[in-house]
């Protein structure tokens, strides 16, 4: 048995996440361009940034979805694009845009998961992160038939039952409404806090960015346009919210955003 | 709430590892299976159909031509053995575009599932639909017509393996391709192996073929199966070295084809068709 944490694999001192130079592109079009950052175990780091300013690659090369066409990402010192399937157990990811098969009940899905990952006494671990998720009446009805918000908590459900170190949350809120949405943040954090895990979230409700995130990295473009906490990012621009930094940078309307936009560091 | 600080994995590497992971993807799709009776039906419906219609032509031609009476079983034969190709390839390859239908490929693709494991796991999924579709219409067919696919014995198994080995390998064809191409490339899981149909000689000899398109005929192990059991029919002969053509043929294609798929898999990472499909 294998108890998750233990390491044997001779990577006690790797990061959870090291990127380096990190670069895709696609033809002519450059996805991520050089981007590098490392992330603290237990740490929370915020991905933010406009439509295709590169969070997605980025994250699916910290899976090993993407190659990248040049620099490294590794996760717990494994090249993904590499040898992923070494440490893929110690990983799992949220979001709402990747389905669970809709004519498997909630338990079916959850089992075949909890086996997929090596999971030791399926059943009962399914039990209690039911219970735990607020889903254990859910567990019999097929996966279709649920709301969004049931959903994403069986989805939730799903991201946990490995006890992951490493937690990729791609708008983990996104169609809840405001008491699930908080109610899933508070999971997140106590997650976060009880076994230290590292976690990757990508949103753009800027609210929950500044609750759960203890460092935000901003894309725009492929490049790092900022890289430091919340409230450090807010007093930087001189602004009351991260979601007014936000649309600064968006609309390009202070003269922080524009000297940020102009030595965009790789 | 206070989820649990960590769990307990089994070991991550060796076969029981490899074989409780494609013990889940069989599980998911007996899931599937049994969750639902049209989906049942369906995959009882076309080979029944087949069967009954090649049954009562070979029924009418009996009473009219001497050929057709010595050849007792040769279409009813020929009918359910393609059909062992044809519902063997499309449960492999239907099994992978349910995972893309339900958008479930992301989370696979994320799961310590390997890639080997997915393809054993499709074959597992093939030859569960196999079963469910196939053994109520072999039955059917020694009602209706006293055909017995078992009673073909030992040939019948080298039948049913040449047979299973080329569906996998058309399979892993076609789910690569959709890999690679995404859903636009659907319609070759569908369709590859009806373009084998009238090369594979399944109710003519290959001497019917023009000269030129024997050889093709000749690559395919399909053909032998069907002229092995011309063999057998018309002959009361089982050729043995029929069955080992074909089963070095299905050892260079499937070998062939998984390569093929490994490639299209890598292609796929690298042009970032993986996420868009899981999205």
């Amino acid at each position: 048995m294998l108890q998750t944490g233990t390491r044997i694999d001779g990577t006690a001192a790797a990061p959870p996440v090291d990127v380096r130079e990190l670069r895709k592109t696609y033809g002519d079009v450059v996805a991520v361009d050089g981007v590098s950052f490392t992330l603290a175990a237990g740490s929370v780091t915020a991905l933010l940034g406009g439509n295709g300013a590169g969070k997605t690659t980025t994250i699916s090369m910290l899976m090993g979805l993407v190659v990248p066409t040049s620099g490294e990402a590794r996760v717990f010192g494994v090249d993904m694009s590499r040898n992923r399937h070494e440490v893929l157990h110690r990983l799992n990811f949220e979001s709402p845009y990747v389905e669970i098969p809709m004519r498997l009940t909630v338990r079916q899905n959850l089992e075949v998961f909890g086996q997929l990952y090596g999971v030791v006494n399926v059943a009962e671990r399914v039990r209690r992160t039911a219970e735990e998720l607020r889903i254990a009446d859910l567990l019999d009805r097929l996966y279709g038939k649920l709301s969004a918000g049931q959903k994403t908590r069986v989805s939730l459900a799903k991201s946990l039952l490995n006890a992951p170190e490493l937690l990729l949350l791609d708008e983990p809120t996104a169609s809840l409404d405001p008491d699930t949405a908080d109610w899933v943040r508070s999971v997140i954090e106590n997650y976060c806090r009880s076994r230290s895990a590292t976690i990757v979230l990508a949103s753009h409700n800027m609210a929950e960015v500044e609750r759960l995130a203890d460092r935000v990295i901003m894309l725009e473009r492929g490049r790092i346009l900022a890289d430091e906490t919340p409230t450090g990012l807010i007093r930087r621009f001189g602004r009351a919210t991260l979601e007014e930094v936000f649309l600064d940078i968006a609309r390009r309307r202070v003269p922080q955003a524009v000297e940020a936009l102009g030595t965009a560091r790789r | 709430m206070s989820l649990p600080a960590a769990t307990v994995l089994h070991p991550q590497t060796g076969p029981a590892a490899s074989m409780r992971r494609i013990r889940a993807m069989v599980r998911r799709h007996w899931f599937l299976i049994r969750s639902s009776g049209p989906r049942t039906a369906e995959l009882i419906f076309w080979p029944l159909v087949s069967m009954l219609m090649w049954g009562f032509l070979q029924s009418h031609l009996a009473q009219t031509t001497s050929l057709a009476a010595k050849a007792a079983g040769l279409f009813v034969g020929g009918v359910l053995l393609w059909d062992i190709l044809v519902r063997s390839q499309l449960g492999f390859s239907v099994a992978f575009l349910e995972e893309i239908w339900s958008r479930n490929l992301g989370h696979l693709m994320m799961s310590p599932l390997r890639p080997a494991e997915l393809i054993g796991s499709l074959m597992l999924v093939s030859l569960m639909k196999l079963t469910v579709a196939m053994v109520p219409v072999a039955i059917l067919a020694y009602v209706f017509f006293g055909f017995n696919l078992l009673g073909l014995g030992l040939a019948f198994a080298a039948f049913f393996a040449n047979l299973v080995f080329m569906s996998w390998a058309l399979g892993l064809v076609s789910t690569g391709a959709v890999l690679r191409w995404g859903m636009g490339a659907e319609s070759i899981a569908w369709l590859i192996v009806f373009l084998l149909l009238p090369v594979s000689c399944v109710y003519y000899p290959v001497s019917t073929l023009p000269g030129w398109l024997q050889p093709v005929a000749l690559a395919l192990p399909s053909t032998y199966v069907f002229e092995g059991l011309r063999g057998l029919v018309l002959e009361q002969t089982f050729h043995g070295d029929y069955m080992l053509r074909a089963l070095l043929l299905n050892l260079v294609y499937v070998s062939g084809a998984f390569v093929l798929f490994r490639a299209l898999l890598e292609s796929a990472r690298r042009n970032g068709a993986l996420v868009q499909m899981g999205e």
